[in-house]
């Protein structure tokens, strides 16, 4: 069932009586964050603690001949300084990647990348540290690096990974999805086929902390303390204990606050593992706080897939097969963070939100001389690069047949009643109704309208373009049988304490990187036992403190951990239930929940509310016959299925003839995420993905130059948006809700990022028509589209 | 946190105290005005000075915009929000609000100079079109006294000026002339980003005739000196869109651009022709009104 709702404009007031559940209230986190109180890992001080920096290579492929270190000890402040070779002697220069790769902590036989770790000091402060770095005598043997992804696989390119005894090229792994026979049968018979080079250009997600871990090492009781910027702090706690080979119980991860993951802190990088090593050598806390460049050139970038998009279809309109043949950089070394079963992450959703035929997908991944990747920038696993490659195909459709995109797209959606929809890739859909949230967005828009004004402005000459993009998400990863990070099943715990006064602890397996988790699973306990939000805390981060689960990425949290809040709240209200009827004096059959208290039916004079109940629990009174004392339960959440959110988006972009400019001037997000929390929450997270798309579509790129020097090495190389690129977002939401999921809640952390782009890239080419243009590649920048305009386009690498 | 090597560091008390300095310390020292330029260099450390002298403490004696009748005088620590927000700059010289505006962002705006901007001579740089534009003359001032350079002898090349170790840039003046017009345009990536290409244009008209035009251009190559054959084509003709085309297609083959992340080399030159008509259309537009 879907319910349109048309935007209001109350709905953007604050809701002053804050709701005991969902519904839209200012986060409980903002006045930390608003007045300067937030506490992230660099404000982490500890007595003694030291301070760690990492010598990098210039190059993307050497030889390491000699490391000369004795010049860097002896300069003032300097404790330690460690090299590839001594880490080697320890078995700690290599360390395991999420993709079951290895990836070398501090190079020992060669570099790699162009800022790929080589040695590290440790010293008194930063700035002694930073010094010393230069006073380390790095002799390379320079070899010729393999930059163009396209000549990875070419028998002359010089091979990258010698350290591992079975490869003998740069071939990283093959991937397939479909049916290759019956999709080649659908394209030969098919009255039109289209056919489409399609990049998506390497990005970064540039968060606005970097990377950084304050590591603790207490030599008398063993215990390892790290302060880090990740997004999975039980994996990564699981994975030290391997790598490190210290005891699990004895390794506390704590993420503190977090400014901003997208995926960029999903890995664990060298510079964590460095700050352990530094701690235990020196026996003092070492801090290690990466700056803005080395996070920009080292750590995990997205995308980076050259796409070729194949369309069949009818000549009236009716797709009937979409294939592709993906090239994928993986960079020097495999750090994907995907399900194990997954190494394209989720592309298998490229078919898009359109029921057709048949599908295929071929893929090849190379490694190549630039830094390792990369879940990452609110990756959804690639669905991102999937969607863009489908909405983008479906354009240039209708560009051949001369359709208008809203038409094509509405004459091939999957509907209604053919949910749960299983893609010819093999990906169950959960729930879905598209067309009313294609009809609101246009409604919203004015879409017909628009159409006019183009045509209007097209007479006179001017630049005017209208892109629509539709999408389907599929997020929050397990089921844990089918979905694994090294082992390790993704699904969730949590754990809920009502404390005896009524107020409550919840302890969440996810972590918050500023989606707002202390405020929406508080209003998910909140919904489900009626206590109010104000009067739960949110614990999360710690792994001391919290149960064990796979984090937050790929927008699972509020699919995967927020199921585990319902449940382990209705746990809580289960038992909670038991104690009223002892309380009332009424069988448990008698009593009716309304939000906050049980109440007997047909008498609502006589209830008790939860905070009765918890006081009961820890009291002395009486409690049922073998009812333990408490109020509290645990649960760990392993979901059924993944949830599916979809949405449409239309961009309307202005371009100057003479500077070939684009001009963002309206953008309309209609997203259907399920049941909706927090309405103020998933816009802002709307608002954040829509401007990082405006970013990616129109000037982010991490570019090389043929020495595989990394051209985004600053914020000034490597652009991102400001609010001056970007118009006001116009939102609005249909709600569908997921079947399986107890809330009926979907994910929305990604949404906008993965539907974004392709509206804006569409919005663009379509104002390009009069020129004849079908296609255009990512970044559109304003040369990119002068030589578009000019019958030009080249791909961005 | 990037960090840069260790550096000693003094306030100046008055300009003949900071040339004392300079003087004495050599090319190891390094003024420092708003240091927005300067201080990104070190802390990427592409640069390393072993003592940064630190002017700011004389903006009241180098801060300033005096408009006369002949001429305007800027000082060298006028910052570029001072230059955005002079309604008597922007009287006399509109397209300094016009580039102002596009400088970077607030944040820099509030501390960078005109002198530093001049003395970082970066090729991308636009106070330096803009001081091209309006024929601008620099004083500079050393041990030996002040000594007076016009833009040409001024920019040496990229990165490069007149002004010498133990020199300062003190002022800068623009000659007024009656009949004036001026603008500026940009290009850029994103608000706050460094130009694609910019241009500025300049005229003085009289009798519906142009007596005067200049035109200054940023991020086209090294040169960043006026064109002086665009303004031999314009003096003399009564201003039209035919005339514009031909200083653009000027522009275009006098500038020498790189293909860059910002672009490609025939897309700024491009951009040079098309930016020189705009700008020299609104010029003679303003000389109008
Ligand atoms: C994010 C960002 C974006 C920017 N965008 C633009 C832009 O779009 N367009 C643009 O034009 N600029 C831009 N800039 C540069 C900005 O305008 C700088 O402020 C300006 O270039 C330098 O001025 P400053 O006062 O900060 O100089 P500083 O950094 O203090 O000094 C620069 C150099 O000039 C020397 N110097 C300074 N004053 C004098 C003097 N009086 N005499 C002799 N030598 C002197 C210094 O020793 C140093 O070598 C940008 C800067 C940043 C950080």
């Amino acid at each position: 069932m879907t319910t349109v709702h048309e935007p209001k404009l109350s709905q953007f007031d604050d809701n002053d009586q804050k709701p005991v559940g969902f519904g839209r209230m200012l986060r409980k986190e903002d006045p930390r964050f608003l007045r300067g109180r937030g506490r992230y890992t660099d404000d982490v001080q500890l007595p003694g603690m030291l301070h760690l920096a990492i010598l990098r290579s210039p190059f993307a492929h050497a030889r390491i001949v000699s490391v000369d270190t004795s010049a860097a000890e002896a300069s003032p402040g300097v404790r330690l300084v460690v090299t590839g070779a001594m880490l080697a002697e320890k078995g700690l220069a290599w360390m395991p990647t999420l993709s079951n790769d290895v990836q070398a902590v501090l190079a020992t036989d060669k570099v790699r990348f162009q800022g790929q770790e080589v040695a590290f000091v440790v010293a008194d402060d930063r700035y002694a540290a930073r010094d010393a770095l230069e006073l380390i005598d790095v002799e390379y043997d320079v070899l010729e690096p393999v930059v163009d992804v396209r000549r990875a696989l070419a028998p002359d390119a010089p091979l990258i990974r010698d350290d591992l005894t079975d490869k003998a090229d740069n071939h990283c792994f093959d991937w397939e999805t479909g049916d290759e026979a019956a999709t080649e049968a659908v394209f030969a018979a098919a009255d039109v086929v289209v056919v489409e080079d399609i990049v998506y250009p390497r990005v970064h997600p540039a968060p606005m902390e970097t990377c950084g871990a304050v590591a603790d090492f207490d030599a008398i009781d063993g215990k390892l303390r790290l302060w880090s910027t990740t997004q999975a702090p039980h994996a990564h706690r699981t994975l030290y204990a391997i790598v490190a080979g210290l005891p699990e119980h004895k390794i506390q991860v704590i993420a503190p606050d977090i400014g901003g993951g997208f995926g960029n802190k999903v890995p664990i990088y060298p510079g964590y593992v460095c700050a352990i090593v530094g701690s235990i050598l020196t026996g003092k806390p070492v801090k290690w706080m990466e700056d803005r460049s080395e996070n920009l050139i080292s750590t995990g970038f997205a995308r980076d897939y050259i796409m070729r998009g194949e369309i069949a279809a009818t000549r009236d309109g009716k797709i009937l097969a979409i294939r592709t043949n993906v090239l994928a950089d993986h960079g020097a070394f495999n750090g994907t963070a995907a399900p194990v079963k997954y190494p394209a992450g989720f592309f298998g959703v490229f078919t898009g939100s359109y029921d057709i035929e048949a599908a295929y997908c071929k893929m090849t991944a190379v490694y190549t001389n630039k830094a390792p990747g990369g879940v990452a920038y609110a990756c959804s696993f690639r669905i991102t690069e999937a969607v863009y490659l489908v909405e983008r195909i479906v354009d240039c459709l209708a560009h051949e047949l001369d359709m208008d995109p809203a038409e094509l797209r509405l004459k091939n959606f999957i509907q209604p009643e053919q949910f749960p929809y299983e893609t010819k890739t093999g990906w169950v859909y959960d729930s879905g109704n598209y067309e009313p949230t294609m009809r609101l967005a246009m409604d919203m828009a004015g879409y017909a309208d628009l159409r006019k004004e183009q045509a209007e402005k097209r007479a006179r000459g001017e630049l005017m373009g209208i892109g629509i993009a539709f999408f389907t998400e599929a997020v929050g990863a397990g089921p844990r049988k089918d979905m694994d990070i090294l082992g390790l099943g993704m699904a969730d715990g949590c754990e809920l304490r009502v404390h005896p006064t009524g107020k409550a602890v919840v302890r969440l397996s996810v972590q918050t990187q500023g989606q707002g988790h202390e405020t929406t699973f508080a209003q998910i306990i909140a919904e489900e036992i009626g206590i109010p939000p104000a009067d739960i805390e949110v614990v999360h981060g710690d792994t001391d403190q919290t149960p064990f689960g796979l984090g937050t990425y790929g927008s699972r949290s509020t699919p995967v951990s927020g199921a585990a809040a319902a449940l382990v709240a209705r746990k809580v209200r289960d038992k909670a239930q038991l104690i009223a009827s002892a309380m009332l004096e009424v069988s448990v059959a008698d009593l009716d929940w309304v939000k906050g208290a049980f109440q007997v039916k047909g008498d609502p004079g006589k209830s008790v509310t939860i905070q009765d109940i918890a006081m009961r629990a820890h009291g002395a009174g009486d409690l049922p016959d073998g009812m333990e004392g408490g109020l509290e339960a645990q649960i760990c959440y392993n979901p059924s299925n993944l949830t599916y959110p979809h949405g449409a988006y239309i961009c309307v972009v202005d371009i100057d003839p003479g500077t070939a400019q684009v001009k963002v001037r309206r953008f309309i997000a209609v997203d259907d995420c399920g049941t909706r929390i927090n309405p103020m929450i998933i816009e802002g997270q709307v608002h954040g993905g829509l401007t990082d798309g405006v970013g990616m579509a129109l000037m982010e790129m991490i570019a090389f130059d043929e020495d595989g020097n990394c051209l985004g090495a600053s914020l000034m190389d490597y652009l991102i948006p400001t609010a001056l690129e970007v118009p006001d977002w116009e939102t609005g939401f249909t709600v569908t809700p997921s079947p399986h999921h107890p809330i009926g809640a979907k994910g929305v952390g990604e949404s906008a990022t993965v539907g974004s782009p392709p509206a804006i890239v569409n919005a663009v080419v379509d104002a390009l028509k009069p020129f004849g243009v079908r296609h255009a590649d990512m970044p559109l920048t304003p040369s990119r589209v002068w030589d578009a305009m000019r019958g030009q386009a080249t791909p961005p690498i | 946190m990037q960090v840069p090597a260790p550096f000693e560091y003094e306030r100046a008390t008055s300009v003949d105290q900071a040339i004392g300095l300079l003087e004495r310390l050599g090319s190891s020292a390094r003024l420092v005005a708003g240091g927005h330029s300067l201080l990104p260099m070190m802390k990427l450390r592409l640069a390393n000075f072993e003592y940064l002298i630190d002017i700011n403490p004389l903006h009241a004696e180098l801060g300033y915009i005096k408009i006369q009748t002949d001429e305007v005088r800027i000082g060298a620590l006028t910052r570029h929000r001072e230059l955005l927000e002079s309604d008597d700059l922007a009287g006399a010289f509109p397209i300094f609000r016009d580039a102002e505006r596009v400088i970077a962002d607030p944040v820099v705006r509030n501390r960078g100079t005109l002198g530093g901007s001049l003395c970082q001579a970066d090729p991308s740089e636009d106070l330096s079109a803009v001081c091209t534009t309006l024929d601008a003359s620099c004083v500079i001032r050393g041990p030996r006294g002040e000594r007076v350079v016009s833009m040409e002898e001024f920019h040496v090349g990229p990165y490069e000026t007149a002004v010498g170790d133990d020199e300062i840039l003190i002022e800068v003046r623009l000659p007024r002339r009656p009949g004036h017009g001026s603008a500026y345009e940009k290009v850029e990536r994103r608000a706050g980003d460094w130009a694609v290409v910019s241009s500025g244009a300049a005229v003085w008209l009289a009798d519906g005739k142009i007596v005067d035009a200049r035109v200054g251009l940023a991020a086209v190559g090294p040169n960043t000196t006026g064109i002086p054959e665009i303004s031999d084509t314009l003096r003399g003709n009564t201003p039209s869109e035919e005339l514009f085309e031909q200083a653009g297609a000027i522009a275009a083959r006098s500038c020498d651009p790189n293909t860059d992340q910002r672009g490609s080399a025939d897309y700024k030159r491009h951009l040079a022709d098309e930016l020189t008509r705009r700008t020299l259309r609104k010029a003679v537009e303003r000389a109008r009104s």
